[in-house]
């Protein structure tokens, strides 16, 4: 097992080294247009000398390869550059908002996990029936509402109007600051969920040993916690990882919307300001770690499902 | 015929209620979606750019202004259908990119194999790899705010889905016998791969462009609300929504109808995508009976 | 012959729903088993046999209902009989094994845990307990290193073994009838006699009865006592085995018998074509008026294709349903 795992992890190897490449080649394609950004905010032309000595400073004047080995160089060691905007190092700026971050995307995820999959299995339970309908047509319209919107919705709703929840910001980093963004990223990861499990737990009830355990005599409730359960799972397990991926792009716009302080409102700001070190470090942080949860994933899968063989 | 199948034909039937639902609903929101966006010049009641008259400014929806007024004093509702073509139009143009990238690459890969299919391979799951949004953003900080940088985006970060079902197609179809058969009659490989293989992958690649049209809308609402796709005063629906969140506690109405939009469009997408893949691809379907 | 049959049917009708209306897939089926007795039930795929031994562990699901009629085991009517009454039986005191063991399998769950799962339903045995049996269990259905094999998955078995853990799981609690499916079809031609040679081995040993369900009337007739072919929904003959294949009544039996191609007939009638019974087996909501196997029946006449015949008992023993049986 431990080999396997060190052999899936090592297979993300090349892809890490991928992103890298292309990351850096997205963005050395604008050499010019740094310092054109820099001279951008209003101050009028640069000098001359300046902008020699800034480009001498980025190393924009070096052949390229030279500039790739130092920036992975650099890279491996952890440094991300310096901020156009702040002149602080990237690393930390990028450290300060880890938690938010991670505090944002985790907390939607459980709650879609929490509110969507028990939907989803009783919908499939009373196919037909008003909560399946219901749900379904929930899950189709969560899918489908964008989440700025719903989020601007739910802050007039609970925050402006009813007062109950504090309508934008981190503050003190309590629970009721967080409610308002994690509802809003979760609503699509939920009716997704609710919708994949619903049709998981439809195929598998419909399979031939589910017939087989009914035969043996058990209550419908022993049939599904007994043999349904685990089998849905795999088939959710999948749904879960890929859905990381499309939250950490949404949790973005919803880090914008709410003046949350992680990474995402980091990238948005530094794009807007065409910061790119900070664009650079922040991307490549996101796509680290979704690639890390990918990874994780692809080895519960196979720790809950004995078919894959991982000898 | 077997009881079973029998059995299998009356579920069938009840699936096939909420097809039609999906259907109808889905298409006629897309169809109106495409209709005021097609007429909006004739729809609107104002320019939604240039009629900015600030004693208007706020104006909550009334007989006059439909869907009331912003902050400079534009109509809404002039600005909500004018935002329907521009919104379509990308959704539109960047699922087509997104669709002959994914096509191409897919299709050749399958076909040809080897290091080419390899190539394709390693640089799907390097595009997987990253999250669609972030990328596009990653491409907007490079190209600067604007459509044509916009479609660039969007076309460029979500061809993946497309290319591996093109490439599954592929490689199923390529061992059929009218395949081999069009080989042996000297058909050259491209023609092979437009007339034989092609039309039986339609289905499948329907269905994604639906939803995938859908993706693009919500993209780029996403993007303009960031202030990096269509930027004010032109009328992007996200862009909207962005303006309207400074003014949440003053004109809450201008949160309500640019998103209600979009939602709309999107939902259509969606329930029609749903329909078309019960019909076109019946293995994938998502919903069952 | 004992007091009370062990099963009982009579004028068993199941229905389908189908697009709003009502239309029975099987009619008038009655037939008993008695005690430890092995009863073979035969017919091509779509005459129902297979939903009418559903019908008797109380597995028909909708859009599939008992229409009419009683099944009685020792001689109460389970149709009276509570969901939990129903449940209390199934597993426990009438066990079934289905066609395909690969899917009849839970894929996610070793092969212990799924026999084990029958003690503790039904004998109140605790967990540790269950699996010392399944081992043993294992072991009497001939499988080699049963304290190994039990920790493994039904993807790590053959499918030979596989239907030797359905018999383990469906013969755990000692049931007074085993409903066997089509239990050899899927399974290769030299498993398909050890499988049916443990199930006669262990049933006898047991006092189990059979119903073996088939559409092979060869197998059927050589491990059961008595033979009743289905078709279209109706059961058309009834015999002892021996005689059901040595002079058999109905027209439709004769087919299946005359189709079976038997070894040395080529050096005794020479070389002659595989019979077959032409037509195909009608649509459950299509069934001809008058005799349901008149279209294909090449002793069919006019009052064949015009009324239904009724059950005859027959002076040898058994019955069929045929105006101009044999």
């Amino acid at each position: 097992m431990l080999a396997f795992a060190s052999r899936r992890i090592l297979q993300t190897v090349p892809t890490v080294l991928a992103v890298v490449l292309l990351i850096f080649v997205l963005f050395s394609v604008i050499p010019g247009s740094i310092i054109s950004s820099l001279s951008d905010d209003g101050r009028g032309p640069m000098d001359v000398q300046v902008v020699e000595r800034m480009k001498k400073e980025l190393g924009l004047d070096d052949p390229v390869h030279v500039r790739f080995t130092s920036y992975i160089s650099r890279l491996a060691v952890g440094d991300l550059g310096t901020s156009f905007r702040t002149r602080e190092p990237v690393g930390s700026m990028i450290a300060k908002r880890m938690w938010p971050t991670l505090q944002l995307i985790f907390t939607s995820m459980l709650l879609a996990i929490v509110l969507g999959i028990p939907l989803g299995f009783i919908a499939a339970l009373r196919p037909g029936g008003i909560v399946d309908m219901a749900s379904m047509v929930g899950a189709v319209s969560g899918l489908s509402m964008p989440k700025f919107w719903l989020g601007l919705l739910l802050m007039y709703l609970f925050a402006l109007t009813l007062g109950w929840l504090p309508s934008f910001g981190y503050g003190d980093g309590s629970l009721k600051y967080l409610i308002l963004p994690a509802v809003t990223l979760g609503v699509s990861p939920m009716a997704l969920l609710a919708r994949t499990t619903r049709a998981a737990v439809l195929e598998i009830m419909t399979a031939d040993f589910v017939r087989t355990a009914r035969s043996k005599g058990m209550s419908e409730l022993r049939v599904v916690k007994w043999h349904v359960m685990r089998n849905a799972l795999v088939l959710i397990l999948t749904t879960i990882g890929l859905q990381f991926g499309a939250l950490m792009g949404q949790a973005v716009v919803v880090e914008k919307l709410f003046s949350w302080p992680g990474v995402g409102s980091l990238l948005v700001d530094s794009v807007l300001q065409r910061d790119i070190p900070a664009v650079q470090g922040s991307i490549l942080v996101a796509v680290f770690f979704f690639l890390a949860i990918n990874t994780l994933v692809d080895l519960l899968y196979v720790v809950i499902d004995p078919r894959i063989k991982y000898t | 015929m077997s009881t079973l199948s029998t059995v299998s034909t009356v579920l069938a039937a009840k699936w096939r209620v909420k097809l039609r639902f999906n259907l109808v609903v889905g298409g006629t929101l897309f169809a109106l979606a495409v209709f005021v966006g097609l007429f909006a010049d004739w729809l609107a009641h104002t320019d939604p750019v240039m009629d900015a008259n600030l004693l208007n400014a706020e104006e909550p929806p009334s007989w006059k202004w439909w869907f009331g007024t912003d902050a400079q004093g534009r109509d809404i509702y002039s600005r909500v259908v004018h935002g329907a073509r521009i919104s379509l139009t990308v959704g539109i143009v960047s699922q087509f990119i997104n669709s002959i990238i994914g096509i191409s690459l897919g299709l050749t890969a399958g076909y040809f194999g080897g290091w080419w299919d390899d190539f394709v391979n390693g640089l799907t799951n390097l595009m997987l790899a990253i999250p669609s949004l972030i990328f596009a953003l990653a491409i907007m900080a490079v190209l600067g705010p604007g459509l044509t940088s916009l479609l660039i985006a969007l076309g460029l970060t979500n061809w993946s889905f497309t290319c591996r079902i093109a490439r599954a197609s592929a490689l199923s179809l390529k061992t059929q016998g009218y395949v081999q058969a069009a080989k042996v009659l000297g058909y050259g490989d491209l023609r092979i791969m437009t007339t034989q293989l092609l039309p039986n992958m339609l289905g499948p690649i329907i269905v994604i462009g639906t939803l995938g049209m859908g993706g693009a809308v919500l993209a780029e609402a996403s993007l303009s609300f960031l202030g990096l796709g269509i930027r004010p005063p032109y009328p992007s629906w996200g862009s909207m929504l962005s303006e309207a969140r400074d003014q949440i506690t003053t004109a809450p109405w201008l949160s309500v109808f640019p998103g209600l939009a979009i939602f709309l469009t999107v939902l259509g997408l969606n329930l029609l995508g749903d329909g078309l893949r019960d019909i076109l691809d019946p293995q994938s379907r998502s919903t069952r009976v | 012959m004992s007091a009370v049959p062990l099963i009982e049917v009579e004028n068993l009708r199941i229905d389908l729903d189908a697009q709003g209306k009502r239309v029975p897939a099987v009619e008038g089926v009655s037939f008993r088993i008695d005690r430890g007795e092995t009863f073979g039930l035969v017919g091509e795929s779509g005459c129902g046999k297979s939903i009418t031994a559903l019908a008797l562990i109380g597995l028909l699901r909708r859009p599939l209902s008992i229409g009419g009629g009683t099944i009685k085991f020792e001689g109460q009517d389970i149709r009276k009989l509570s969901t939990s009454g129903r449940r209390s039986l199934r597993g426990n005191r009438i066990a079934m094994i289905f066609q395909e063991p690969m899917t009849a399998l839970n894929p996610v769950s070793p092969v212990g845990r799924q026999i084990a799962e029958m003690f503790v339903l039904h004998k109140g045995k605790s967990w540790r307990e269950a699996k010392q049996l399944a081992v043993e269990a294992l072991a009497q259905v001939r499988v080699p290193a049963p304290a190994r094999r039990v920790k493994d998955y039904p993807h790590q078995l053959s499918g030979g073994m596989r239907q030797r853990v359905m018999i383990a799981i469906a013969l755990a609690c000692g049931p007074d009838l085993l409903i066997a499916d089509e239990p050899t079809t899927a399974l290769d031609v030299t498993v398909q006699a050890e499988i049916i040679e443990l199930m006669r081995e262990l049933c006898a040993e047991k006092g189990t009865a059979v119903l073996m369900i088939s559409h092979d009337l060869g197998l059927v007739a050589n491990v059961c006592r008595r033979v009743a072919v289905m078709y279209a929904g109706r059961i058309v003959e009834e015999r002892n085995s021996d005689d059901i294949f040595r002079t058999p009544s109905h027209p439709y039996t004769r087919g299946l018998v005359r189709s079976l191609p038997r070894l040395g007939s080529r050096a005794a009638h020479g070389q002659t074509r595989l019979q077959e019974i032409k037509g195909v087996v009608p649509a459950i909501a299509h069934f001809p008026v008058g005799c349901r196997f008149n279209p294909r029946c090449p002793e069919a006449t006019d009052i064949c294709r015009q009324v239904e015949p009724a059950e005859e008992l027959l002076a040898a023993g058994g019955l069929v349903r045929c105006h101009h049986h044999g």
